[in-house]
């Protein structure tokens, strides 16, 4: 039997809202806070897969942090309405320095 | 930095056995280092590439969410998306990476199969909201497997630099530090029978 878990969308109203309409949890938030304790909640009630827009995830990055070496929830960043960030392509990077040492990315591209 | 330990044969040879050990357990924790590290950047380069393909669909599509709800008002759009066809599960599964172990997931629709992925009639919603529905579905199943390639990815970071500290501790604390002692009783032993 393979554990079934649900999906959770966190983020301000109208990027969360669109998810909706794929059938997966939405709480939409406005504060830092409110963020905080939705991404606890859900982690606490089984989701396996968080989406948190990086609107909001700049806010919160220790909450983020603390879950990125557990197994379940996978806490991943989307770019909010006002498209992209950079925050989730500058953690990748974070991931590739904190690995090898130096960030092999960026140098293939410039 | 030299062990603190008395200079006799038992304790020399009791050394020697602690070295060989060391020397061994760090080329196998070496061999895992480099495995890891060549997974590691294959998977990384694929993250890279996932993440800004899908962040590009994602914000178009949410561009287009924005348009519908400014035509259609936001109750309305609201109203019409808020009880979808289907839900969505995810069925997590184990794979192991080198002894880290890594999810797999799986999307599961749950709902009625004949459905369409539009979960409102078609009165009083706009073009724009279908087509950006039909994006953000598009989107999905690249949006899930970034998921899991970043969570992979993250895992492994953090289990390279764990297998990195011992294998350096090994290399230049431990390794050198046995090896330093052995010397040190081996001379002391000389030196005691030569005294004799």
């Amino acid at each position: 039997m393979i554990p079934m878990y649900k999906i959770g969308v966190v983020g301000e109203k109208d990027a969360a809202v669109a998810f909706l309409s794929l059938g997966m949890t939405v709480k939409g938030v406005d504060t830092p806070e409110e963020a905080q304790r939705a991404i606890d909640e859900m982690a606490r009630e089984g989701y396996g897969l968080i989406f948190v827009t990086e609107t909001i995830a700049k806010e919160i990055d220790e909450t983020i942090e603390r879950y990125k070496n557990n197994f379940l929830p996978a806490i991943i960043l989307i770019p909010g309405v006002n498209g992209s960030l950079g925050i989730g392509l500058q953690k990748i990077k974070n991931n590739v320095e904190k690995a090898v040492g130096v960030d092999i990315l960026s140098k293939k591209e410039g | 930095m030299r062990l603190n330990v008395n200079p006799t044969r038992m304790e020399l040879s009791r050394l020697k056995k602690r070295l060989a050990v060391a020397v061994r357990g760090h080329k196998l924790l070496k061999d895992k280092q480099d495995e890891l590290m060549k997974k590691f950047i294959d998977l990384i380069k694929r993250n890279n590439e996932l993440r800004v393909k899908v962040e590009e669909e994602l914000t178009k599509s949410l561009k287009d969410f924005m348009m519908a709800k400014a035509v259609m008002g936001a109750e309305f759009l609201q109203e019409a998306i808020s009880m979808p066809a289907e839900t969505i599960k995810l069925e997590v599964t184990r794979k192991n990476i080198m002894s880290v172990s890594v999810p797999v997931m799986n999307f599961v629709r749950e709902g009625n199969e004949n459905a369409s992925i539009y979960p409102y009639g078609f009165l009083s919603t706009t073009g724009e909201l279908d087509a950006a529905i039909k994006k953000l579905y598009d989107i999905m199943p690249q949006l899930l497997e970034l998921a899991e390639v970043e969570k992979a990815c993250q895992l492994m970071a953090d289990e390279i630099e764990k297998t990195r500290r011992r294998v350096n501790a090994l290399e230049y604390v431990m390794i050198p530090q046995l090896k330093e002692t052995i010397k040190y009783i081996t001379m002391k032993l000389d030196e005691n029978e030569r005294g004799h």
